[in-house]
């Protein structure tokens, strides 16, 4: 019974939000509505059983060595909260800045080891192989970076050869968005596959129900 | 005459964006409800995704890290589910890990549903770490000691007390990370942890990353690639067991051929309207 | 003092100890950037709460103030309760809200995972309509994106090998060699200015995270 509730609610839930087809209306809001409060819900729940108990309680109270010193995140983790009250907000700062801190320290190492580095290594490629279809497969990929790359560069006019270069960058950038698009249009369709096979395996059910 | 074709094909571009919905929704739902399958054909980046798992020995250790939400389930929840099959199959040891908190009942049920199939014990054959915050950094940490930041599972259980962590403390003792994204994380595999680790990584991304995720398999940084719903039936005709993936592509086909109708007849419009102006 | 300065030298020092322990992994640095990102996800895990405060206060404003459509802030409220309330209660009753046999998951399944998804399976029928009435081939580098997109939409499934059995070869070649040269080149760009972005974080010359 609750199963066959549990059904009716997620079937009706997701037609609710397919009526804003045929255009926006009061169902749709209140579903949409309902999304955002239950979520809003959700990631306190989240944030109290993976942060705070998981993260801080459970090593404290299990006496791990060190954990103890947990309470000074926990300290910090709580000033973020001061952003609530106008007259102390500036106390968040100091955590905020310490994420920011850590974050732009991680995503410079990141980037340049593990993104940049390896992929400038992997575009220095063999323009002859001894096989012509992989010889020419290797110049494409060359071509297509040196040119994206070069279109990309604005401190000098695009005249000339840089004009040309550029031309022929703007070529493979589109075939680049055109490769995503039709995976974009794949995507999208994968999500409404998912839905209806909801929808038409819920009326199986219902039906089977009753 | 030649002003009632023109009429015609203004007309056309403008005509309500409903019937479109309505073909869309019918050209999609037809097959489901009629169970029409098509033969699925294997992409040489999925092959090598599932060689790289079938290649390990028996009690190896795959992590499966579980970044998306119902959002992005439609495309990889199947993914998680072959690869899962395929892990069980070879009697291959899983952990579940999670980056994206609105995921991780997803990610757990799936989990829970092919390992009953299996028979899987849990904490034998499968665990699930669950989520912690700070993304880059648990990642990082789990480097040196994935006690460090796990030090129980996703109900708080010390992970010393589940056999099969006895002997897995960081990458060192895992195989493969399978990481299914639906955002930017799958970035933060490649480049912090097959970086620094030299992890071997495979990535199940949906369709709409997937062109950008080329580079790294080319450069080597993953081992594997499974995109979008097709790359999950790809996947699941490899461990032989068709499921949804299969089932949406019938459906996916026929979407793509309709929106590409679109596509040549509003270009048609388009440029009969232009031939008109030009002629004015 | 304490507004700015000491939040710019905190941002200084954090970033300066992560490259350099990334550089000197060894001890005493090694155990240092252990410390650091076990403080980081501790205090990276409040940051949600910021986000669900403004959710409520804004919702809460509009039922005071009886602002347009202020019936449906009842409804969040609504959600919000439901959601908060049967997750305290499954952590009471099991130590475990995600416990798959609570009350927590079964709302998540009946009203999250429909909502949620559904919302995105929207787009399936907005880029089809937009496809119909803006993808036009208006000029070369329009064709080559249009032409593009639909070999990759035909290729990529069972159809296009239904059409021509060379066509998945094709799509391939493309995903493979032709787009990965911009899609590279692209990323490339990204990064570098992430790098960017990060050093004037550091060294405080990007102040706006400080308002």
């Amino acid at each position: 019974m609750i199963e066959a509730l549990g059904i009716w609610v997620a079937a009706g839930l997701t037609l609710a939000i397919m009526s804003f087809l045929y255009g926006d209306n009061p169902i749709y809001k209140f579903a949409e509505h309902l999304y955002v409060g239950y979520s809003a819900g959700y990631w306190l729940i989240y944030t109290w059983h993976f942060t705070i108990k998981l993260m801080v309680i459970q090593p404290i109270a299990e006496k791990q060595p060190g954990a103890i010193f947990l309470v000074i995140p926990l300290f910090f983790g709580v000033l973020m909260l001061t952003r609530w009250f106008p007259r102390i907000a500036w106390i968040s700062r100091w955590s905020i800045a310490f994420t920011v801190g850590i974050g732009a320290g991680l995503t410079l190492t990141g980037a340049i080891h593990g993104y940049i580095i390896p992929q400038v290594k992997a575009t220095i490629l063999p323009l002859w192989t001894g096989n012509g279809f992989s010889s020419f497969n290797n110049l494409v990929i060359v071509i297509g970076v040196l040119t994206t790359l070069i279109y990309f560069f604005f401190s000098r006019p695009h005249t000339g050869v840089l004009g040309k270069t550029s031309k022929v960058g703007i070529l493979f950038i589109m075939i680049a968005f055109g490769a995503s698009f039709g995976y974009t249009v794949m995507a999208r369709i994968s999500l409404l596959i998912g839905r209806l096979d909801f929808l038409w395996s819920s009326i199986l059910k219902l039906v089977h129900f009753f | 005459m030649n002003g009632e074709n023109i009429s015609f094909w203004e007309k056309l571009g403008k005509i309500d964006r409903r019937w479109i919905f309505l073909i869309i929704g019918l050209v999609v739902f037809i097959p489901i409800a009629f169970g029409l399958r098509m033969t699925v054909h294997v992409s040489p980046a999925v092959k090598s995704a599932y060689d790289t798992i079938n290649r390990l020995p028996e009690g190896s250790v795959v992590m499966i890290s579980i970044d998306y939400d119902a959002a992005s389930m439609p495309e990889l929840q199947p993914m998680l589910k072959a690869i899962l099959r395929h892990c069980f199959d070879k009697n291959l040891k899983v952990i579940l890990i999670n980056f994206w908190p609105l995921g991780l009942p997803i990610g757990n049920q799936g989990l829970e549903e092919v390992a009953k199939e299996y028979g899987k014990v849990y904490g034998v054959d499968y665990m699930n770490l669950g989520y912690r915050p700070g993304d880059i950094a648990v990642m990082l940490r789990m480097g040196t000691e994935i006690r460090s930041v796990f030090y129980g599972d996703i109900k708080g259980t010390p992970l010393d007390s589940l056999p099969m962590m006895k002997n897995i403390h960081n990458y060192d003792d895992i195989a493969v990370v399978v990481g299914l994204e639906a955002g930017s994380m799958g970035d933060y595999w490649v480049q912090y942890v097959n970086a620094r680790f030299k992890q071997d990584l495979i990535l199940g991304v949906t369709a709409v990353m997937a062109a950008g995720v080329y580079p790294y398999l080319q450069a080597g940084q993953i081992k594997g690639l499974i995109g979008g719903l097709k790359g999950a039936a790809e996947y699941e005709k490899l461990v032989n067991h068709p499921a949804f993936g299969h089932i949406g592509m019938a459906s996916q086909s026929w979407a793509h051929v309709a929106i590409i109708l679109f596509i040549i007849l509003g270009n048609i419009g388009y440029f009969m309207e232009r031939r008109r102006k030009r002629g004015l | 003092m304490l507004k700015k300065q000491i939040p710019l030298a905190i941002t200084f020092i954090t970033g300066v100890i992560i490259v350099i322990t990334f550089f000197i992994p060894h001890p005493p640095f090694g155990r240092l950037q252990q410390d650091a990102l076990t403080w980081y996800s501790v205090i990276f895990g409040f940051t949600m709460l910021l986000g669900v405060d403004s959710l409520v206060r804004f919702h809460y404003r509009k039922l005071r103030r009886r602002e347009k459509g202020w019936w449906f802030s009842i409804i969040f409220y609504g959600g919000f309760l439901l959601s908060f309330i049967t997750g305290v209660v499954s952590e009471v009753r099991f130590g475990d809200a995600f416990n798959i046999n609570s009350s927590f998951m079964y709302f998540y399944n009946t009203i999250l995972i429909p909502l949620q998804s559904t919302m995105f399976a929207l787009l399936a029928f907005f880029i089809a309509s937009a496809s119909y009435r803006a993808f036009r081939a208006r000029n070369i580098d329009a064709t080559f994106l249009l032409v593009t997109a639909v070999i990759v939409m035909l290729g990529r499934v069972p159809v296009g090998y239904m059409l021509w059995h060379k066509l998945p070869n094709l799509t391939s070649w493309i995903l493979n060699v032709l787009q990965l040269g911009p899609m590279r080149g692209i990323m490339i760009g990204i990064a570098l200015g992430t790098v960017a972005m990060s050093l004037r974080l550091i060294l405080g010359i990007e102040r706006t995270y400080l308002s």
